[in-house]
């Protein structure tokens, strides 16, 4: 039906913007590993950034350069967040979490919806146009950038959850708060940490996103509920699970594009999502119930 | 035991039913009686939620899929195929109960709980909104009207007292069933889930027959608030039907007012519209400002008074040494 | 006193039941029967599958292999709340309670399986509270009452119910002697109201004092079966809960517990 060529196009697209759905979905599928809890404020904090990031082109700071001290004060924020307002009212029970991230989400989008109107906002940076040009297809350069700047990012996570202490102190966290805690660890802060870390992926991931994206207050959803379904398909909890749930989502709205045509995109994503959750919310990948 | 109970149990409902009754004849400002009506439609969109989160303990963060599902039913049913207001409100009802059915089947059925609950019921009104913004026979992206013609056999009135007294009838009559649900078996059932599902299964409680009576009748109640609004303001689009803002309100209410208890959703919706007026007062119409302070007091009132503030209320009792019930 | 009625069946009767968890056998090929109107005791060390095979008999989980027959029918397939209809209750190991409800509300709940009305339920209630010696906490709520309260709650909450078989999980773990010593003569007052008891249990006293039969669970299967008395000095039961050669070095040593 369509050349080989076209189809490979479609694929490598989709690896890119799977790229980031895979940033965007490790950072929540990490909270969720570590707190048990269901972030809601995920999206929020996803389009807080992409503002932030906006505001620091404007400043004449390009994205890629704005990402990595944007990781720094998001992350701060999340660790803020989670120890001094999320940790407290909720009292550790589930359904206050649940509760208290919605209640988060609706302030976050709403102050930005109240502060900067409903209005879609782009930016224009000098390599926007710019493509790698591999023979068969032109990719645009911006997402190749996405797509290497998220494995450097996905590398690091993985050394520095199996390398510093830090990370081995999550990872005992994940698994077994009580015993961690009896062997020392401050489990609060290491809840704070790992929600900062979350925040900070999203941080770079609104930046690699920017320049061929656009940016109004309601884009963090859209984004996230992809992340969600990749997140639940993964495993809820597993970080490679989420890494390669990306990565085969954007490949399949990629291809479902190709083929069914760019409407059904946000449907078949909820589609896949309500699907996922009724037969196997464990997830391909199985981790916790 | 029986009569001094009842009327302990029903009194104070028909007391609050009186005075709001007397609104109406207090005052002839429009835009009073339009902040009330929207209080109170917004306050039975909460009852419906409560019965589901409250007293079931099931949070659904999708029940705009009802609200919306009510509102487009009346509206398309008088605007495509001219069928009578009254009836068109009735079958309203029943769809949005049945969608409520099917999506509580799917996810309990399934062994939904907690969180994926919550997760399934958003993704569930989303996809409602999708296709509601994108078929013809919503009218798509342009909505549906209603057509003007204000005869009470359209459900359409030019007082907006008239319409105001429907709605507190509407809300009476849940105040009154919930009130007997609380007094029956089928409410004892319910609470017993949502404290321990599994000790209630040992108990002989079927729990996926309750859920789904619950959801049932949480979505009937919520879905006649969206046909109430529907044929109130005359026109429905995908965000007013089934966008967050009423997912929000109808859980945000009843947190506020007291999870769980019969006149909480009331009251939650009451304060809150009454805060929402004095916000418009003093921070003009800047749009967003009005949820994120019902965001800020979800927070708050989750943080401090999870309770609500009949649980505050209750509390500051019985510091003062008053009986607990 | 526990002598059965000639040729009536069993009122459980548990065949070759057998419990898989991926490569782990819970329950191996484990079979018993209880007679109506015994109390009935099943014990063994740590992590036998005593909780495991209570499971499988309350529907909380499905046999992998073998039958259950509850008054001479299969009731394999059957999930817990029908299982609560046909008239099997069961406690929790770790207590349950419906900790937003007083403990009548709580008794209630199990009160309904049997009765409609409200009235009736809470009225039912009362009188079982009164049973297992909670009558003075009634209106209290369920999340403040101690662990010995705790423990009767689950049993009124059970007995509520009006069950022909009631499954004890370990109701008297985490109770001190004097506890102990003041749940027994309920348990046995439950027995003489017509309930037939299944009890896992640790402790030992209570064991030997309630108990017509015991059943002993070691690595999933069935070693023993008799009189506590009998079953007790049973050296390959003395060598499951002590290890290999405990028996003969017991014996050798002249002290018996």
């Amino acid at each position: 039906m369509f050349a080989p060529e076209i189809v490979l196009a479609a694929v490598l697209n989709g690896l890119m913007t799977g790229a980031v759905y895979a940033l965007v979905s490790v950072a929540l599928t990490l909270v969720y590993g570590v707190l048990h809890i269901i972030n809601f404020a995920h999206g929020a904090t996803l389009t807080a950034a992409m503002f932030a990031a906006y505001f620091a082109h404007r400043a004449g700071v390009d994205p890629l350069l704005a990402a990595a001290p944007l990781a720094l004060v998001f992350y701060g924020l999340g660790y803020g967040v989670q120890r001094f307002i999320i940790g407290p009212a909720s009292h550790g029970e589930d359904r206050n979490i649940l509760l208290v991230t919605l209640g988060l989400s609706i302030i976050i989008e709403n102050l930005l919806l109240a502060a900067f109107r409903s209005d879609t906002r782009s930016i224009d940076v000098p390599y926007g146009f710019s493509t790698l040009d591999l023979g068969f297809v032109f990719l645009p350069l911006p997402r190749v950038i996405a797509f290497a700047v998220t494995c450097v990012v996905a590398l690091l996570l993985w050394a520095l959850l199996t390398r510093t202490d830090t990370g081995k102190a999550i990872r005992a966290v994940a698994r077994e708060k009580l015993g961690a805690a009896l062997v020392g660890i401050d489990v609060t802060h290491i809840y704070a940490v790992t929600f900062g870390i979350g925040a900070a992926c999203l941080a770079i991931a609104a930046c690699l996103l920017l320049p061929s994206y656009y940016v109004n207050p309601r884009v963090g959803n859209a984004y996230v509920l992809v992340a969600f379904t990749v997140v639940v398909l993964g495993g809820m909890g597993s970080v490679p699970g989420a890494m390669l749930g990306g990565l085969l989502i954007g490949v399949v709205e990629s291809l479902s594009g190709l083929y069914f045509g760019e409407s059904l995109g946000q449907l078949g994503i909820f589609l896949i999502f309500i699907l996922v959750l009724l037969v196997k919310p464990t997830g391909l990948f199985g981790a916790r119930a | 035991m029986s009569g001094s109970g009842r009327l302990a149990a029903y009194g104070p409902i028909l007391a609050v039913a009186a005075a709001l009754a007397m609104v109406p004849l207090l005052t002839g400002s429009n835009t009073v009686l339009n902040a009330m009506v929207t209080a109170l439609l917004i306050g039975l969109a909460g009852q419906g939620w409560n019965i589901l989160g409250g007293y079931g303990g099931q949070f659904s963060f999708g029940h705009a899929a009802f609200f919306g599902t009510g509102a487009y039913a009346t509206a398309i049913l008088q605007a495509r195929y001219g069928v009578n207001a009254w009836a068109a409100f009735a079958a309203a009802v029943a769809l949005g109960s049945l969608a409520g059915l099917v999506i509580g089947f799917l996810s309990f059925r399934s062994g939904l709980r907690g969180s994926y609950f919550a997760l399934v019921t958003l993704a569930f009104a989303e996809v409602f909104r999708i296709i509601a913004n994108a078929t013809p026979i919503t009218g798509a992206a342009a909505g549906t009207l209603i057509r003007l013609d204000v005869r009470p056999e359209n459900f359409q009135f030019a007082s907006r007292a008239v319409f105001y007294w429907i709605v507190l009838a509407l809300v009476v009559a849940v105040l009154i069933l919930t009130r007997m649900i609380e007094r029956n078996r089928f409410g004892a059932w319910l609470v017993a889930i949502r404290e321990n599902e599994d000790a209630a299964r040992a108990l002989g409680v079927d729990t996926l027959a309750v859920k789904l009576q619950a959801i049932g009748l949480s979505a009937a109640i919520t879905a006649a608030a969206g046909a109430f609004y529907a044929q109130y303001f005359l026109f429905v689009d995908s965000s007013i039907a089934y966008g967050t803002w009423i997912s929000v309100e109808a859980l945000l209410v009843p947190i506020i007012g007291g999870l769980g208890t019969v006149f909480g959703p009331l009251v939650g919706a009451l304060a809150l519209h009454g805060l929402a007026e004095v916000t418009r007062l003093v921070a003009g119409r800047i749009p967003g400002i009005d949820l994120a302070l019902y965001g800020t007091l979800l927070v708050l009132v989750v943080a401090f008074a999870p309770q609500g503030f009949q649980g505050l209320v209750r509390r500051l009792g019985a510091g003062l040494g008053m009986a607990r019930r | 006193m526990s002598a059965p009625l000639l040729a009536v069946e069993p009122l459980l009767a548990v065949e070759a039941a057998t419990k898989r968890f991926g490569g782990l056998t819970a329950v191996d090929a484990a079979s018993l029967t209880v007679e109506r109107g015994s109390i009935t005791g099943l014990i063994g060390p740590n992590g036998a599958g005593k909780t495991t095979l209570f499971t499988l008999i309350s529907g909380f989980e499905r046999p992998s292999a073998g039958r259950i027959l509850f008054e001479g029918a299969d009731i394999a397939g059957l999930p817990p709340h029908e299982r609560a209809r046909r008239g099997i209750a069961r406690t929790f190991q770790i207590v349950q309670p419906f900790a937003g409800l007083t403990v009548r509300e709580n008794i209630a709940v199990g009160a309904h399986l049997r009765l409609r009305d409200r009235d009736a339920a809470l009225a039912e209630a009362e009188r079982v509270a009164a049973l297992v010696g909670l009558a003075e906490r009634l209106d209290a709520p369920a999340s403040g009452l101690t662990v010995a309260g705790r423990k009767r709650l689950e049993l009124a909450r059970a007995l509520a119910t009006r069950p022909v078989l009631l499954l004890l999980d370990e109701v008297l773990a985490g109770l001190n002697p004097s506890e102990v010593r003041d749940i027994v003569p309920v348990v046995r007052a439950i027995r003489d109201g017509g309930v037939t008891i299944l009890m896992v249990e640790h402790v030992m006293q209570a064991v030997m004092s309630l108990c017509d039969t015991v059943h002993v669970l070691a690595q999933g299967r069935i070693i023993a079966a008799g009189p506590p008395a009998v079953v007790t000095a049973n050296p390959i039961v003395i060598e499951a809960y002590l290890g290999h050669g405990a028996a003969k070095r017991l014996a050798r040593g002249g002290v018996h517990g």
